[in-house]
């Protein structure tokens, strides 16, 4: 755990609820009016040059959510949202769409080194820019520099820039932001867009239907490895704007691709909404590990602010022996509202969900998964770890079922939950449903507390308390962080410890 | 070294007073032993020379090289050379042993102004550690304590106490839950760390223990107080006797 001391330093830099990511830049903007109206639909398709066929997909999307209510099953408690007082589109004015790199505006630029993500210095790995010795010392410099990751970065509506895409489409895979794909690859598009979530799905989904503005598409043909690992940044700016991010990925016929999403945004006492749909398909023998580090800005230390996370996350191992698996870290956001699924349909799939949600302050987590058992011989996992501090309220809500066709179905799931303090709450929600006998379903659950046997044993050997806890929950979650890219597991093993900072004593 | 004056302290949940007046002075070098029948306040001792919250001193003081350490909490008294080896060593999931004493180590070491420990030269150390201990390095790779035996869990809070050196080691009933083999490697692992500037306490039922650690002296306590103090033969006179005897002298 070479992150302990890491995490600790830094928690230690930061003031009790200062959140690292929560700057704001001043950029200047191209926003829609206020409000969600079929004109305002129209504005952001044309905005983005849509042909028709979208457009007709989102109205219909529109017309559809107008007549649904808001769901209120989940265990999260907020004011409603007034969804006419939301911006739907802000557009960086300086890039319009995505660019090649001397394009995009150096404000923007800045955010994202700010942010720690190398837009920059991918490129120059990728020989794109010609390098230089200053340069190059600024690439020994980054964490990345073991493996290579190609960026998609979206900043409130749009994608304005995606690294490393020439190397990639080498070996034939498409990596690009949503609304370039609708442009320039429709027909897969078309093909896919709403196959695994329907429009129809839920409130959230079908307002994201009707107003999503981007998101990465990724395009991996019959029997590739993709060469490197994709990752795409979020980046919430614009104050009283929605984001709306669509993401879809395609994995054909024995391809693989390892993709990680991370989020931040400014610190503000209004709450944002983010409403997300992203969809996976993975054909015959295909595999798809889909990576989420969630920090979006949590809200104060009284609850003021922090961004509303209602996302919508499926999966549909639509081939034989297909498989796929989410990882997700959970740290950020006011309310989360996030349940990434599988559709095991093809006979041998099967699919994964690990989790680390982790909630301090007033925030409150509803996050679990979905794991629909349809083919034969299926087999799904679910690991959760559960950490509530301070105030926060953390449920696992999940759902296993086997239909009548899944003969030997198999799901193994275990749910744990680690309180720290007396004010916080873990609740564990489970529904198992199985229409066929030679389903096995095995489920493990437990909560506890760290102990103050525990902390008092680990700072008996000269630990400090902050540290000691790190220690604790970092050996609690490990299960989980060893499932994320390597690059990326000791960044999420830093942000958990910041998480908790303040959670003590 | 250790000099515990009158000290009285109490549970602090429900206000139970158990120590209550102890002296005690061990001078560095110096292996003193306790001894006394179950609730007479032994564990306690430890948990409040370690710092423990759950307890509170309502009076008296205990000097630690002249200082008194009340106001210390447990990890500032572990990194001023105070140890203590638990009676029941607890687990701590997914945090390899290893991992954990290299933490612990260099923590240590930082508290006292030095560099961490390079990583080469932190695995010899480990290595000689384990093995005066005959412990295998695979057990260091498992998570700290969970699912090791009682003798491993042993051996593991001597390997702990040998890698970070401290100057006052309180071992906490170090022999219960060891057969004979693992008592004479825990006994030989203490043994080869005495030296003239470090000190034991050596809380123990039995006899059994001091034939392998023979103590400089030995203190007898009952109800929270010392009772009657002596060297070795006390323990003998113990053995063969039982504490009524003392307890009946002091009464």
């Amino acid at each position: 755990m070479p992150a302990v001391q890491d995490t600790i330093d830094r928690v230690r830099k930061i003031d009790v609820d200062q959140y690292k990511y929560g700057f704001q830049t001043e950029i200047a903007v191209d926003k829609a009016p206020k409000g969600l109206s079929e004109d305002i639909i129209r504005f952001i398709s044309a905005k983005k040059d849509e042909p028709s066929w979208m457009l007709e997909w989102r109205l219909e999307a529109y017309r559809r959510w107008l007549t649904l209510e808001e769901p209120t099953w989940a265990r999260v408690n907020y004011p409603k949202i007034d969804f006419q007082d939301i911006y739907y589109y802000a557009a960086p004015k300086s890039t319009p769409g995505p660019t090649s790199l001397s394009d995009v505006d150096p404000e923007i630029l800045k955010v994202y080194e700010k942010l720690g993500i190398p837009l920059k210095e991918q490129e120059i790995l990728a020989g794109v820019q010609k390098t230089d010795a200053s340069e190059l010392e600024e690439v020994s410099d980054n964490v990345y520099k073991s493996g290579r990751v190609a960026v998609d970065a979206v900043f409130d509506s749009v994608s304005v820039v995606t690294t490393f895409k020439k190397e990639l489409a080498q070996a034939g895979v498409i990596f690009c932001s949503i609304s370039e794909a609708i442009r320039e690859h429709p027909e897969l598009v078309k093909k896919y867009l709403g196959s695994v979530v329907p429009t129809s799905d839920n409130f959230y989904a079908t307002l994201n239907s009707a107003v999503f503005t981007d998101g990465s598409f990724v395009f991996v043909p019959k029997g590739v490895r993709c060469p490197m690992e994709l990752s795409t940044y979020f980046r919430m700016n614009e104050k009283n704007t929605g984001q709306f991010e669509r993401t879809l990925i395609i994995a054909e016929e024995g391809a693989y691709v390892s993709y990680l999403e991370g989020c931040t945004a400014p610190q503000r006492d209004e709450n944002q909404l983010h409403a997300a749909v992203v969809e996976l398909v993975a054909l015959d023998d295909a595999e798809i590990k889909y990576s989420t580090v969630q920090n979006w800005y949590p809200g104060d230390a009284e609850g003021k602010g922090g961004i509303y996370n209602f996302v919508t996350k499926r999966g549909d191992c639509r081939g034989h022996r297909s498989k796929i698996s989410w990882t997700q870290v959970e740290t950020g956001s006011a309310i989360t509202w996030k349940y990434p699924s599988c559709i095991l349909r093809g006979d041998d799939s099967s699919g994964e969900f690990y989790s680390i949600a982790v909630s301090n302050g007033y925030q409150q987590v509803d996050s679990g998964t979905k794991m629909i058992h349809l083919g034969k011989n299926t087999s799904s996992r679910i690991i959760s770890k559960g950490i509530a501090a301070g105030f926060s309220q953390n449920t696992y809500r999940g759902q296993v079922s086997a239909h009548r066709k899944a003969t030997n179905a198999r799901n193994f799931t275990n749910c744990d939950s680690l309180l720290i303090g007396d004010q916080c709450g873990a609740h564990t929600v489970p529904y198992m449903e199985a229409k066929n006998s030679t389903a096995q379903f095995e489920h493990e659950a437990t909560t506890s507390k760290i102990s103050e046997d525990q902390k008092f044993y680990v700072m008996q050997r000269g630990i400090p308390e902050e540290e000691a806890i790190a220690l604790i929950v970092n050996g609690f979650v490990k299960d989980v962080i060893q499932q994320l890219p390597m690059e990326f597991a000791v960044e999420a093993q830093k942000l958990i410890g910041i998480s908790l900072e303040g959670s003590v004593g | 070294m250790l000099e515990i004056k009158n000290l009285h302290a109490r549970i602090v949940d429900d206000g139970t007073e158990i120590i209550r007046g102890l002296n005690l002075t061990v001078k560095a070098g110096e292996v003193a032993a306790i001894m006394g029948p179950n609730g007479s306040g032994k564990s306690t001792l430890s948990y409040i020379l370690a710092g423990r919250e759950d307890y509170e001193v309502t009076e008296g003081d205990i000097l630690y090289n002249g200082q008194s350490i009340l106001e210390m909490d447990p990890a500032e008294r572990a990194t001023s050379g105070i140890f203590l080896a638990f009676q029941y060593p607890m687990e701590i999931p997914g945090v390899a042993t290893m991992e954990f004493l290299k933490v612990a180590m260099n923590e240590q070491r930082k508290a006292r102004g030095e560099e961490p420990l390079k990583i080469p030269e932190f695995l010899k150390r480990v290595k000689e550690a384990a093995a005066s201990l005959s412990m295998d390095m695979a057990m260091l790779k498992r998570p700290l304590n969970v699912g090791f035996s009682g003798g491993e869990k042993k051996r593991a809070e001597i390997l702990q106490m040998k890698l970070l050196e401290p100057k006052l080691c309180v071992l906490d009933e170090t022999d219960s839950g060891l057969d004979i083999d693992a008592l004479k490697i825990v006994s030989d692992g203490v043994n080869a760390l005495r030296s003239p500037d470090r000190a034991f306490l050596v809380i123990t039922h039995y006899q059994r223990l001091l034939e392998h650690i023979v103590p400089d002296s030995v203190h007898v306590l009952y109800r929270g107080q010392v009772i009657k103090s002596g060297d070795k033969s006390l323990a003998l006179d113990l053995e063969a006797n039982g504490y009524a005897g003392v307890i009946g002298q002091a009464a």
